[in-house]
């Protein structure tokens, strides 16, 4: 405020308001939709259904929420998803830091020829067929590892970690510990994981987002409803529109304004709420690391 | 080689000589480099496999769209059928539709996709304050970690024409709109909502680009009378231009690289005419409907294409600036 009055000529005040207005405008356009299932989600539903709640929930109602306790698919989807989730960020942590930290070492020759192995998966792949195929031979359809093993390395992972590697480990720090003996195997475990926190929540955090809000892999490579993750789950209830245990997710034939498509809504309301929920309220405490990610990408490598 | 590198690598200088073992390795050649480096071996071997298995084996199995799928080989394939698959599918009724609807929407993406994130850029990067900047700059990021599934469920709550919080604003404005999920939708609603998933989380890049501005350029243009519109456009504009040749380049490589799975989420029988594209085909017949060397060669003339799209946009970059992957 006090540099929006220092503003001298008319034209910088004019820009000032303008440019509080358009910011107001990305903030509003931004964050009301997440904000208005929230309240949504708590609604009476005939209020949101016909167009009564704006900015503040009418007529408090937990139906929705209730719902979703009872129903046994969230609950299975959700302890599948975690599973999948703890398991497959450990192996990409695991296979993408040593791997990362081998590329990083400027002696390593093989390197540029690693590194052009690596990087050309992120261009040309032999596509979903030949994938599905494969999956099938190693006896992975169905299976719950296919929700961890296929995706063990995600190549811009592997990147944007070799170039934190190589820009942050000062080389002095290495030579130190050779003279003292250590072997690569030693400097990396001793040295080079824990000065790399930094980088380690980032991808971690990256590969947890990754697996957390993977759908194709149980479309198309699981069948088996008690294994499928909470996307798959999440799809049925949100886009197929399929029917709740109490009958009440059944869109019926008389229309959208239908009683039963008004409690349909306000359980979908709450469906986003539960599944989107670990990683709104994570947020905040980590949004320092996703961009972090971001910069060390752009940094170069 | 990385995502976005505006320095080609050759140009880095080359510090950390190797660095003298404690012992000289004796031996020659491949002894010494194995007794050398071993340790870095290992350590890369795990993700050597899994890409060797999960990226290149599938790149073998590619010959399939060449060849009768026999069952028992999986991905050897059976005989030899040369292009026949290829040509089934470029005579094919749907080839021209798909072609259409997959470049309409993946082009349409890619420019509202590659501008926004840079007005959006511009415009934070104007607000004065740390803080403020950076509270509407996480903001604007936060649907980014939305799942495509709840973001496809959002679309449909907000634009069912009966009760949409959306459609019932557009009422408010007065447009009638009509059915926003139907075919005439499709394209808008898609690219609207990748705008608003992905902008802000796509700007901090040249959020950066632009912190790293010499503050003393300002100085000098303020000095010399420029407004600030005269600085955007000469002085942050230019600054950006690195970055958005980089990431032009990467974006062509998937110029017929649609969303798989928020197309797929998206369809319904009343927009599949305008929906339905290569990625979403080459599932349909390929996983649904057992077609296996059908789905492949499809699959194959998708990737053929990005990958030119890709190399010949880094060829035009490489003549017109000096920026590129490679």
């Amino acid at each position: 405020m006090r540099r929006l009055l220092r503003a001298r000529t008319p034209g910088d005040i004019a820009f000032s308001i303008g440019l509080f207005l358009v910011c107001g405008a990305i903030l509003f356009v931004t964050l009301y939709p997440i904000y208005f299932v929230l309240i949504a989600s708590v609604s009476d539903p005939t209020a949101v259904a016909t167009g009564r709640v704006w900015f503040w929930p009418q007529g408090v109602s937990w139906f929705g929420y209730e719902q979703i306790l009872d129903d046994s698919r969230i609950w299975t989807g959700y302890r599948n998803t975690l599973l999948y989730t703890v398991v497959g960020t450990a192996v990409n942590l695991l296979v993408t830091l040593p791997a990362a930290y081998a590329l990083s070492r400027r002696e390593f020759r093989p390197r540029r020829v690693l590194m052009f192995f690596f990087a050309f998966t992120m261009f040309f792949n032999g596509g979903l067929i030949p994938m599905y195929l494969l999956l099938r031979d190693l006896s992975l359809l169905d299976n719950w590892l296919v929700f961890v093993l296929p995706s063990a390395v995600n190549v811009y992972n592997l990147i944007i970690t070799r170039a934190f590697f190589e820009n942050s480990l000062p080389e002095e720090l290495y030579e130190a510990a050779t003279i003292d003996g250590a072997s690569y195997g030693q400097f990396f475990v001793r040295m080079a994981v824990p000065l790399s926190m930094a980088i380690i929540s980032v991808i971690g955090l990256y590969y947890l987002v990754q697996h957390w809000n993977d759908f194709f892999t149980g479309l198309v490579f699981v069948r088996d409803y008690d294994k499928q993750p909470l996307q798959i789950v999440l799809r049925d209830i949100l886009i197929s529109n399929q029917a709740f245990s109490g009958g009440a997710g059944a869109s019926g034939g008389s229309g959208g304004g239908s009683y039963a498509q008004r409690y349909a809504d306000q359980i979908k309301y709450g469906v986003i709420v539960v599944s989107t929920l670990p990683v709104i309220v994570l947020y905040p405490f980590l949004q320092r690391y996703f961009e972090k990610g971001v910069m060390i990408g752009s940094v170069k490598g | 080689m990385t995502a976005l590198s505006p320095a080609p690598a050759r140009s880095r200088p080359r510090t950390g000589a190797p660095v003298p073992a404690a012992r000289p390795p004796r031996g020659h050649g491949l002894r010494r480099h194995v007794r050398r480096y071993w340790q870095l071996w290992a350590m890369a071997a795990p993700a050597i496999a899994f890409v060797a298995l999960f990226a290149y084996v599938p790149m073998y199995g590619l010959q399939l769209a060449f060849r009768e799928f026999d069952f028992a080989a999986g991905l050897s394939g059976g005989d030899w059928v040369g292009l026949t698959y290829f040509r089934q599918f470029f005579d094919s009724p749907q080839f021209w539709t798909l072609i259409r609807n997959t470049v309409v929407i993946s082009v349409s993406t890619l420019v509202a996709g590659f501008l926004a994130p840079i007005a959006l850029a511009l415009v934070v990067n104007q607000v004065v304050g740390r803080r403020r900047k950076k509270f509407l700059q996480t903001a604007t990021y936060l649907p980014h970690f939305i799942s495509i599934v709840v973001i496809v469920g959002m679309l449909q709550v907000f634009l069912s024409p009966s009760s949409g919080l959306i459609t019932r604003v557009a009422e408010m404005l007065g447009a009638s709109g009509g059915n926003m999920l139907g075919a005439s939708g499709f394209v808008p609603v898609y690219v609207l909502s990748e705008v608003w998933q992905h902008c802000g989380w796509n700007s901090i890049i040249y959020l950066a680009a632009l912190a790293s501005v010499d503050p003393q350029l300002y100085e000098a243009a303020r000095i010399d009378g420029a407004g600030r519109f005269t600085i955007i456009r000469h002085i942050d504009l230019p600054a950006l231009v690195p970055t958005m040749i980089v990431l032009l380049i990467l974006n062509m490589g998937n110029v017929l690289n649609t969303g798989f799975e928020k197309i797929f989420l998206m369809q319904n029988p009343l927009n599949l005419g305008v929906s339905e594209v290569i990625a979403t085909y080459v599932y349909k017949i390929g996983i649904l409907s057992n077609q296996f060397s059908y789905g492949t060669a499809i699959g194959l003339f998708n990737t053929l294409i990005n990958f030119t799209f890709l190399v010949v946009t880094n060829q035009i970059a490489k003549r017109v600036s000096s920026t590129s992957l490679w």
